[in-house]
């Protein structure tokens, strides 16, 4: 390992909301390695469909049974346990291949210029022109329901971030003495990319992608609790939301009993996030302590 | 992009590179719709000849006794994609954007009746949103690495961090569940009456606009009392991002040798602050705001379908989840044009107030 590298680790776990982000982030992994044992699902059943409880459409507060109580006709623990394991997914997943992808895009941009570059910059001009939420939704809409369906419309409307960012830095790093010589040696354009250039990049693009891991489970949890995404029963945070909104707009007077409904998925989602926003910011004080704020 | 940039050079040349830099955006500005309609209707592609027949009919009458694999024909829907684009473009240039099957009227008019509601809403939470995030940033820097600095770091990440649908159910469980005091929608039932009546005029389409035009005081309270919930949910989950923002660039402004040389000279600490330094820091906050505005137009999906308003955003998640696509389509094509005209004002006025920026 590089001095410079853990130097910068050792101040990622001198930053305190760097641990607590740490530590969240291990205690969701906990709950996710452990779900079958946390939630058992029903042997022979898809663990990944809320097993239905109760017959009455009606929410039931928390009890010795249900201890994050009930929401349509659903256990909110259960969809609260194997939920993390779809926000780990979709996360990942998502994350993975919109930065594979950027990465190449970005590389080929930054790196060929001229042209090529000015194309590749229009057409990510114009996948980010289309909000992010509205352009996964239409994308969902016309693929089908399907997790599957989610996670295609997110990367392909995210690999523009990270391609705009190692751009950026492919820019810079090109103009370097060390770029500079290795190709007076005749190296080959492939080789600079992969040995010299993506290494110099790669701490801002690693950085950029803890922060869009939670904008990301938003929007994923977003379009489920729209009834876009994740079909009927599916565990996922955004799904169990889904089922509090009408009771929320029931009436005045009536709604505070419902308080479990959004607590705890709402606490699950809000946490989760949380740790990848701490995270992110404690790496890019770490790795970047000119942007530190 | 534009980036703050170091040497400002002679007056001539700079403005020389502003006109080359307008002219090339505004060049490009076409090209970049066109990208988006040709995105759009790529998306669209990929459903099946009776599923596009939606976009094509701009009023229910024309499906009546039809036979649709003959329309299906006429519109020519199993011709190649580029040709049924080109088509297709014809039609939206004309302003003919299908049938609202969710509106109940062509997509156009169901469109540009939801704006004004729409932008009613962004302008009103923008405006706590700005307010905040740069009075608590100016406020956090001064109070670098004190309680106060801390404190708000937590405030403003814990924000961030809330899903807008999260923080909305809340707001509306405590605020209209169990205080009664915003409750959702547009407007109450009496209000809408008003509204509706002849005597009512419709200037702006934005409710509290015209009440205050129409001199109806306690229409304009009733608006009033329908926005708080999306107002405030929008600014504690948007604030955040201004507030990081303003507090770095102070933080920046308050290092610099002009500040320093103030403070030497013996100026009152507020004068410093607030002649020198607070203005400068500023000039990279506005875009922030800019783009932060326009950002909330998409924010408005979530908050209107929470809080049952009637709205651009609510229409096309209604619209998406009826599958009703030639809504789907013209509201994705008039939030692009939106945000890339709203981000071409954006970047050209930073242009113009920083003098600084580097124009690539």
């Amino acid at each position: 390992m590089r001095e410079e590298t853990r130097k910068a680790l050792r101040r990622l776990f001198s930053n305190a909301s760097g641990v607590l982000g740490v530590v969240l982030l291990g205690l969701f992994v906990i709950v996710a390695l452990f779900a079958p044992l946390l939630a058992p699902p029903k042997p022979g059943r898809d663990p990944y469909f809320m097993p239905v409880v109760t017959w009455s459409a009606d929410p039931l507060p928390p009890s010795r049974e249900h201890p994050f109580g009930v929401a349509g006709k659903r256990d909110i623990f259960y969809g609260v346990v194997w939920g993390t394991r779809t926000a780990f997914r979709i996360g990942i997943l998502v994350t993975l291949a919109s930065t594979a992808i950027g990465l190449f895009v970005g590389s080929l941009a930054g790196y060929f210029g001229r042209i090529l570059d000015e194309i590749l910059m229009r057409v990510t001009d114009v996948f980010m022109a289309i909000p992010f939420l509205v352009a996964a939704m239409v994308l969902t809409t016309v693929l089908g329901t399907g997790l599957d369906k989610v996670m295609i419309a997110l990367i392909v409307f995210s690999w523009m971030y990270p391609a705009r960012l190692i751009r950026g830095n492919i820019l810079q790093v090109k103009e370097e003495q060390f770029i500079l010589a290795a190709k007076s040696l005749g190296v080959s354009d492939t080789l600079i990319i992969l040995r010299h250039v993506l290494p110099n990049a790669i701490f801002p693009v690693l950085i950029q992608a803890s922060m869009r891991m939670g904008s990301l489970v938003i929007t994923a949890a977003a379009l489920s609790f729209l009834g876009l995404g994740a079909p009927q029963g599916y565990a996922d945070w955004g799904a169990l939301l889904n089922y509090a909104r009408n009771w929320m707009l029931g009436g005045y007077g009536a709604t505070f009993k419902y308080w479990y409904m959004i607590a705890f998925p709402g606490g699950a989602m809000v946490l989760f996030v949380l740790a990848w926003n701490l995270l992110g910011d404690a790496l890019r004080d770490a790795f970047d302590p000119r942007l530190r704020w | 992009m534009l980036e703050p940039h170091g040497d400002c050079g002679p007056h001539g040349a700079w403005f020389a590179l502003m006109i080359f830099y307008i002219l090339r955006r505004l060049l490009f500005l076409p090209l970049t719709l066109f990208g988006i309609s040709l995105l759009i209707f790529l998306m669209i592609g990929f459903l099946g000849p009776y599923q596009r027949l939606a976009t094509f009919i701009n009023s229910p009458e024309r499906l009546k006794g039809a036979d649709v694999d003959k329309l299906v024909e006429l519109y020519g829907l199993n011709d190649p994609l580029i040709i049924q684009y080109g088509r297709w473009l014809k039609n939206v240039l004309r302003g003919n954007l299908g049938w609202s099957y969710v509106g109940k009227e062509p997509v156009l008019s169901a469109i540009l009746k939801r704006f004004p509601y729409t932008l009613e809403l962004t302008l009103f939470a923008a405006i706590p949103i700005i307010f905040l995030g740069t009075s608590l940033g100016v406020l956090a820097a001064l109070n670098h690495n004190k309680p106060l600095d801390h404190g708000l770091r937590i405030f403003a990440v814990v924000g961030w961090s809330f899903p807008d649908f999260v923080f909305g159910l809340f707001v509306l469980m405590i605020f209209y569940g169990t205080l009664g005091w915003f409750p959702p929608g547009n407007l109450s039932v009496w209000a809408e009456e008003i509204v509706k009546s002849p005597h009512f005029r419709n200037f702006t389409g934005m409710l509290t606009l015209d009440a205050l035009l129409n001199g109806r005081f306690d229409v304009f309270l009733d608006a009033l009392r329908h926005l708080a919930g999306p107002v405030l949910t929008l600014t504690y989950v948007e604030f955040a991002f201004l507030l990081r923002i303003t507090r770095s660039s102070m933080l920046e402004v308050l290092r610099k040798e002009y500040v320093r040389t103030a403070r030497a000279k013996g100026l009152d600490e507020r004068v410093v602050i607030h002649k020198h330094a607070k203005r400068n820091a500023l000039i990279p906050v506005a875009t922030v705001s800019g783009q932060t505005v326009i950002g909330l137009l998409a924010g408005t999906v979530i908050v209107e379908t929470i809080f049952n308003r009637t709205g651009l955003g609510s229409f096309i998640a209604l619209a998406s989840q009826q599958l009703d696509y030639a809504s789907i389509m013209g509201g994705s094509l008039f939030f692009g044009l939106i945000l890339v005209i709203g981000n071409l004002c954006v970047d050209l006025s930073y242009a113009l107030i920083d003098p600084r920026v580097r124009l690539e």
